[in-house]
C-alpha cells in the first residue's frame, strides 16, 4: 500500500516542458532508494495552471510544486519524501505558508472560485488506468442507466438538467437526443466532436488527456438513450497525447466489457471508433465533420435535413462536443436538480475556459455560468502582467467577438454574450491589453478564416478575402471612410449568405471590434496612426535626444538602418528600417521610441 | 469481461488508495506526524511509520492523516510521534516502536 502519491502533470502544456522526463526521474530514483512500495508516481491530466508548469503535487500533504526541472527531483525525494520537509523554494508561491503547513489547493486564488465538473478528474487520476477512473465513481452512471432507467428516463434527466451544447451554439442537449430517439431506424450513430480548432482553445484536449473514460461512458449512455450501437470520436491528429490516451481507454473498456456486444452482461451493445482529422477548421462544423468521417473531403452541406434525422451515412445521428459529454455522467449520478442549481436562468452548470493572452495565470479554468468576466480575469487569472491596462477579452475564437472593459461585470452565459456581440464559443478566452491593436486582432482572426474556408460557397470563399483586403488597406493607412462603410455592409452580406457556421460567423471579429473600437479604425484611416503602435506600416522608430551614441542599436540592427558617430546622436534610415523592434530592446537608455 | 459486481469491487479497492489525494477537509482531520530525520530513521521511525499506516488501513479509520517530518529536536527520544486532534492539545509520544504505534491508534479509536 502506498503512503505517498506523487502526481506529475502529463497534459500537453507540462509535457512540452519536459514533465515526461521528470516522471521518469521520479520513478527511477524512487526505485534506487528502495521506496517503490511506499511511493506511487502518477502521471495525470492537466491541473489547469499551465502558466507555472511543470506542476507536481505530493499527497497526503497536498504540496503543490511549480516550475519543476529534472534537476530538482533528487532534492524533492531527499527532503520531502524521505525527511518529510517541504522544499520551500519550489512550492507554488501562494502555497508556501510557513514551514509545516500548506494551504489546501482549493484555497488558492486560482482554484477558489472554480467549480470542477467536466474537469473533476483532470489532475486527480491517472488517465491511463481505468481502475482509478472507476474509483472516482466511473461507470456508475452507465450502470445506473442500464439497470435502473429506461432510455426515455435518461433523456428526461438530461433535458431537466438544462445542459446546453458546449461546442458553442448552445443547443439543448436533451432536445437533440430526443429528436434522434424519435427517429424510427435500426441504425443510428453517436458522434463526439473533438475537432477543437479555435486558436487558443484547449479545453477539449485537456478533458481527453485527463479523463478519456468520462467521454466514452457518456457516449455509451447516449447510445443507450437514442438506440444506437456505434459511436465515433472525431479527434484531430495534432493532439497526439489525447489520441494515445483515447486508444488506451478504448482498449481497456473493451477488455472490461464496458464496450462491446454485451456490456456488463446487460445485453446492450455499443462500440466506439476513433477517426483522426487532419486539422481543417471547417471539420469542426457538424455536417462537414460527418462528411469527413464518411471518408469524403470535409465540406459542409445545407441543413435541414438535420443530423438527428439524416446525419452520418444518412442515418439519424447525434453529435456532441467533448465537454458536453464530460458533464453527462455527473448529471446522471447527482441528478438534474444538482446541475440546474448551478448557473443562470437559461444557462445551467459550468463552463471551461482556456485563458490565454495577456494574463498572469494562463491555463484552464472551470467556472459556474454567471461568473463575471472580471472575476475570471482579475481573481482567477491574476490580472494583466506588467501593470498594463485591460483592453478587451476575445471569446468564441474566429466566430466570436471582443468584450471591452465596460462589460467586465456582465455575468457570463450564452445569451448575455450574444447580446454584447460576442459568443460563448467552445471556450477560448484571449485577454488583450493596451498594447494590442484591435484592427490587427480582427485581421488576425480573418486571416485564419480565409485560410480555413473550405471554398464550397462563394460568400465565404470570396467575401472573406475581400474583407481581409479592406483590413489590409486600413492597417496600411490607405483606406477611406467610404471603405469602412462598404466593409461593414460586406460583413452583413457574408453573415446572411454563407452556407455553414464558419462563414456565417467569420465577420464577427470585425463587427464586434467595429462596435466597440471604431475610434481605432478611424485613427488608422483619418490620421494614418495606429494607437497601439502595432501596425508596422503606420509606425516609425525614432531616436530621441536621450541617445548617448553608444552604437549598441546600430550593431544589433539586422538591416544596418541605424548609423551615426560615436558619442553623438544616431539616426534611423526609415526606408531601410523593417520595424523589427530589436533596437528598442537593445537600448539601455530608453532613447528609441515608436510613434 | 467484468460484471457489475466486479466493477463495484474494483471501485471499493481503488477508493482506499485514491482517497489519499483528497485533502480538501484537512483542517478537520487528525494528523499523526512521525519524526523522520536521520536520528528518527536510525532509531526505527520507518517501522513505526509503516505500522501506523497499516493500522489505520486495516481498521479502516477515516479522517486520519499520517505524514513524515524532519527531526523534532528530541533526538535522544526518537522515534517521536506527534498526534494532533482538532480541538485538543497536541500529544507527543517518545521512543515509539511498532507495538506502541498500534496502541496509539487504538487509543485514538477509543477516544
Amino acid at each position: 500500500m502506498y503512503r505517498t502519491h506523487i502526481l506529475v502533470c502529463g497534459g500537453t502544456g507540462c509535457h512540452s516542458n519536459n514533465s515526461g522526463k521528470i516522471r521518469e526521474a521520479f520513478e527511477q530514483q524512487i526505485k534506487e532508494k528502495n521506496l517503490q512500495d511506499d511511493v506511487l508516481v502518477v502521471g495525470t491530466g492537466c491541473f489547469g495552471l499551465c502558466a507555472v508548469g511543470p506542476i507536481i503535487i505530493i499527497y497526503p500533504e497536498g504540496a503543490f510544486y511549480s516550475g519543476i526541472k529534472v534537476e530538482d527531483v533528487p532534492e524533492i525525494i531527499e527532503e520531502h519524501i524521505i525527511k518529510g520537509r517541504l522544499v520551500d523554494r519550489l512550492l507554488y508561491h501562494e502555497k508556501a505558508l510557513g514551514n509545516k503547513t500548506v494551504k489546501s489547493l482549493s484555497d488558492t486564488n486560482f482554484y477558489k472560485k472554480q467549480t470542477r465538473v467536466a474537469l473533476r478528474n483532470c489532475g486527480v487520476i491517472n488517465p491511463e488506468v481505468i481502475d482509478e477512473y472507476i474509483a472516482r465513481d466511473g461507470y456508475q452512471a452507465l450502470i445506473k442507466c442500464l439497470t435502473e432507467l429506461d432510455p426515455q428516463q435518461v433523456i428526461d434527466i438530461v433535458k431537466a438538467s438544462g445542459l446546453r451544447g458546449r461546442g458553442g451554439a448552445g443547443f439543448p442537449t436533451g432536445v437533440k437526443w430526443q429528436f434522434a430517439k424519435n427517429q424510427n431506424n435500426d441504425t443510428k450513430y453517436v458522434c463526439c466532436n473533438a475537432d477543437e480548432g479555435d486558436p487558443g482553445a484547449f479545453m477539449d484536449r485537456s478533458v481527453l488527456e485527463g479523463d478519456p473514460h468520462a467521454v466514452l461512458e457518456a457516449m455509451t449512455i447516449a447510445g443507450y438513450a437514442i438506440g444506437s450501437h456505434q459511436g465515433y470520436i472525431y479527434v484531430r491528429a495534432e493532439y497526439p497525447i489525447a489520441v494515445e490516451r483515447l486508444k488506451i481507454a478504448i482498449a481497456q473498456s473493451r477488455e472490461y466489457g464496458l464496450l462491446g456486444d454485451n456490456i456488463l452482461g446487460t445485453g446492450f451493445a455499443f462500440d466506439i471508433e476513433l477517426k483522426l482529422g487532419s486539422g481543417a477548421f471547417v471539420c469542426g462544423e457538424e455536417t462537414a465533420l460527418m462528411t469527413s468521417i464518411e471518408g469524403h473531403r470535409g465540406e459542409p452541406r445545407p441543413r435541414p435535413p438535420f443530423p438527428a434525422v439524416k446525419g452520418l451515412f444518412a442515418k439519424p445521428t447525434i453529435l456532441n462536443n467533448v465537454e458536453t459529454y464530460a458533464n453527462i455522467t455527473q448529471i446522471i449520478l447527482n441528478g438534474p436538480e444538482w446541475f440546474a442549481a448551478m448557473g443562470t436562468e437559461r444557462s445551467k452548470g459550468t463552463k471551461v475556459f482556456a485563458l490565454g493572452g495577456k494574463i498572469v495565470n494562463t491555463g484552464l479554468v472551470e467556472i459556474p455560468m454567471g461568473t463575471t468576466l472580471r472575476e475570471i480575469i482579475e481573481d482567477i487569472g491574476g490580472g494583466i502582467p506588467n501593470d498594463k491596462k485591460f483592453k478587451a477579452a476575445q471569446t468564441g475564437g474566429p466566430s466570436g467577438g471582443c468584450i471591452p472593459a465596460e462589460h467586465l461585470d456582465i455575468p457570463i452565459d450564452y445569451d448575455n454574450l450574444i447580446s454584447i456581440g460576442s459568443m460563448m464559443g467552445s471556450g477560448g478566452m484571449i485577454v488583450m491589453d493596451e498594447d494590442n491593436c484591435m484592427v490587427d486582432i480582427a485581421k488576425f482572426f480573418l486571416e485564419f478564416t480565409v485560410d480555413e474556408s473550405c471554398g464550397k460557397c462563394t460568400p465565404c470563399r470570396i467575401g472573406n478575402r475581400r474583407l481581409l483586403e479592406y483590413l489590409d488597406k486600413i492597417t496600411s493607412g490607405k483606406a477611406t471612410m467610404q471603405d469602412l462603410d462598404d466593409m461593414e455592409q460586406l460583413c452583413y452580406y457574408i453573415k446572411s449568405n454563407s452556407l455553414c457556421g464558419l462563414g456565417q460567423t467569420a465577420p464577427n471579429p470585425v463587427l464586434s471590434t467595429l462596435r466597440y473600437f471604431r475610434d481605432e479604425y478611424e485613427a488608422h484611416i483619418k490620421e494614418h496612426r495606429c494607437p497601439a503602435h502595432v501596425c508596422k506600416k503606420l509606425i516609425q522608430f525614432k531616436i530621441t535626444d536621450k541617445c548617448i551614441g553608444c552604437s549598441a542599436c546600430s550593431r544589433k540592427c539586422p538591416v544596418n538602418a541605424i548609423t551615426g558617430e560615436i558619442k553623438k546622436k544616431f539616426d534611423i534610415n526609415q526606408e531601410k528600417c523593417v520595424k523589427c523592434g530589436q533596437c528598442i530592446a537593445t537600448c539601455k537608455f530608453g532613447a528609441i521610441i515608436k510613434e | 469481461m467484468k460484471s457489475i459486481a466486479d466493477i463495484n469491487e474494483i471501485r471499493a479497492k481503488m477508493q482506499a488508495q485514491i482517497c489519499l489525494r483528497d485533502n480538501s477537509d484537512m483542517e478537520k482531520e487528525i494528523h499523526i506526524i512521525v519524526g523522520m530525520g536521520t536520528c528518527g530513521l536510525n532509531a526505527g521511525a520507518r517501522t513505526v511509520f509503516n505500522a501506523l499506516v497499516d493500522e489505520v488501513e486495516t481498521k479502516n479509520i477515516k479522517g486520519v492523516l499520517v505524514t513524515r517530518t524532519g527531526c523534532m529536536g528530541n533526538c535522544a527520544d526518537e522515534p517521536v510521534v506527534e498526534v494532533h486532534v482538532p480541538g485538543k492539545e497536541t500529544v507527543k509520544y517518545t521512543k515509539v516502536n511498532a507495538e506502541k504505534a498500534v496502541e496509539i491508534i487504538n487509543n485514538l479509536v477509543k477516544a
